[in-house]
């Protein structure tokens, strides 16, 4: 069972309406108790950076979800989700994440459109569990301001390219992030909520 | 590289395909959802619904539309149509949506595009802007299906629509729409260039070659069709190798 972590961010219906058609058992969760109990977990989330956290702070969910993490316990952070992941980010006047993998969020450069929106290629570099038997076009959909710079470079599982390259997959042990919507990245993105589903 | 996308978009109304879409293989092509997965299945990268009803009274048949639609759709979709409130656009973005295109109630009400912005991001928030070319050298905003003039002109106000916090303009042009000679470039481009966000080209695709004057002339980040692909007269996929043919990027 996917426990997809319901902290009033974003739309969680494209989510759970994917898991259900690939036909993996998903479910939304909202409180300390059931991070608690939950086998696998996803960080869902669209929005501002501390925002997102406020609202996982306010419903106690920090110190749990960090201690799952430390448990073993799968989790996949999608898009914003992924970005919470890390220690920090500069969005705002600057926040604390989860901490679950060292590294920043930071706002992309000058001289190209922010938000990056829209398909863009991944590059595998690490394929593991998450990212096998992807179909040979490897494009996903993203929609985002900031992106992830993770610590330690074999964090990084896939890279994408938006002027310069950016880290599109993160994977730290039973850590994952995608800062794409896997949820509406038809095939490519199916095929990884489907193996997060056999991690 | 970013792909440069292609929209199909689909007319509908209370709940009902419109504008006679031709495919036999399709058991119904009145029903979006059958529409919406073929094209899906022809790589459109994103999908427009236009509720041409947009009556208040309508609204729970555009709402259940969503519902279906997400069941079954794991590419990016839109919504539009008459919407003017907050409310209304939860509730679509709430049953799956996601993004939502605001177009006379945002002349009427610019604060419900920051309105709009701010509760759910900037990401989900289109401003589509309807313009005629009233001078050589000035377009102005229309609304109601460009039956109404407004006086704006057209890049002071997506610069404000920009500002009010849109993450993307659908620029249509009401010259060139219905009549496939091709997409307006000029008003395109200018826009395109004032702005920092997306713009989608919309009116006017007939010929292979004007999706590729959308993006090289135009500089349009995606384009949007309607009748040429219900009518067949090329899939989603020639246009695609036609613009990859011309060093295009475009997602396959």
């Amino acid at each position: 069972m996917i426990s997809i972590i319901d902290y009033g961010v974003g739309n969680l219906k494209s989510l759970y309406n994917a898991f259900r058609h690939l036909d993996v058992p998903a479910n939304l969760i909202r409180t300390a108790d059931e991070v608690a109990a939950a086998e696998k977990l996803l960080l869902p989330g669209v929005g501002a950076f501390d925002y997102a956290m406020s609202n996982i702070n306010r419903l106690g969910l920090v110190e749990v979800l960090q201690a799952r993490a430390k448990e073993g316990v799968p989790v996949l952070g999608i898009c914003l989700g992924m970005q919470l992941l890390f220690s920090h980010s500069t969005e705002g006047v600057g926040c604390q994440g989860l901490g679950l993998v060292q590294g920043t969020v930071t706002r992309f450069g000058q001289g190209k459109k922010v938000p990056h929106m829209g398909w863009n290629e991944i590059d595998v570099v690490h394929e593991g569990t998450l990212l096998r038997s992807l179909p040979e076009s490897k494009y996903a959909y993203f929609v985002h301001s900031y992106h992830c710079v993770p610590e330690e470079k074999q964090d990084i599982a896939a890279f994408c390219d938006y002027g310069s390259p950016f880290c599109a997959v993160v994977a730290r042990g039973n850590i994952f992030g995608t800062q794409f919507h896997p949820e509406k990245s038809q095939e490519l993105g199916l095929q990884i909520l489907e193996n997060f589903g056999e991690i | 590289m970013l792909a440069k996308r292609i929209i199909p978009c689909l007319d509908v109304r209370e709940g009902r395909v419109v504008k006679g879409v031709q495919f036999e293989n399709l058991r119904d092509a009145g029903d979006p959802v059958e529409l919406a997965k073929y094209y899906v299945d022809e790589r459109a990268d994103e999908l427009v619904f236009l509720d041409i009803t947009a009556s208040k009274e309508k609204r729970p048949i555009v709402y259940e539309l969503v519902e279906r639609v997400a069941e079954e759709v794991f590419i990016p979709f839109t919504i539009g149509g008459g919407l003017t409130s907050s409310k209304e656009i939860q509730e679509i973005l709430k049953r799956g949506a996601d993004k939502i295109t605001l177009n006379t109630a945002a002349v009427h009400n610019p604060e419900l595009i920051a309105e709009a912005a701010a509760s759910f991001g900037s990401q989900c928030v289109v401003v589509a802007i309807d313009v005629k070319r009233v001078t050589p050298e000035r377009w102005e905003i229309f609304t109601h299906g460009g039956s109404k003039a407004t006086g704006l002109e057209a890049v002071a106000w997506a610069r404000r629509v920009e500002e009010h916090g849109a993450g993307e303009i659908m620029l249509t042009s009401m010259d060139t729409d219905g009549r496939k000679s091709g997409y307006d470039l000029v008003i395109t481009r200018k826009i395109g260039e004032a702005l920092g966000i997306p713009v989608i080209a919309s009116g006017g695709g007939g010929e292979l070659n004007h999706f590729a004057d959308a993006f090289q002339i135009g500089g349009a980040d995606a384009a949007l069709a309607a009748s040429v692909f219900h009518f067949k007269k090329f899939k989603i996929k020639q246009v695609k190798e036609f613009l990859q043919a011309q060093n295009i990027p475009v997602r396959f």
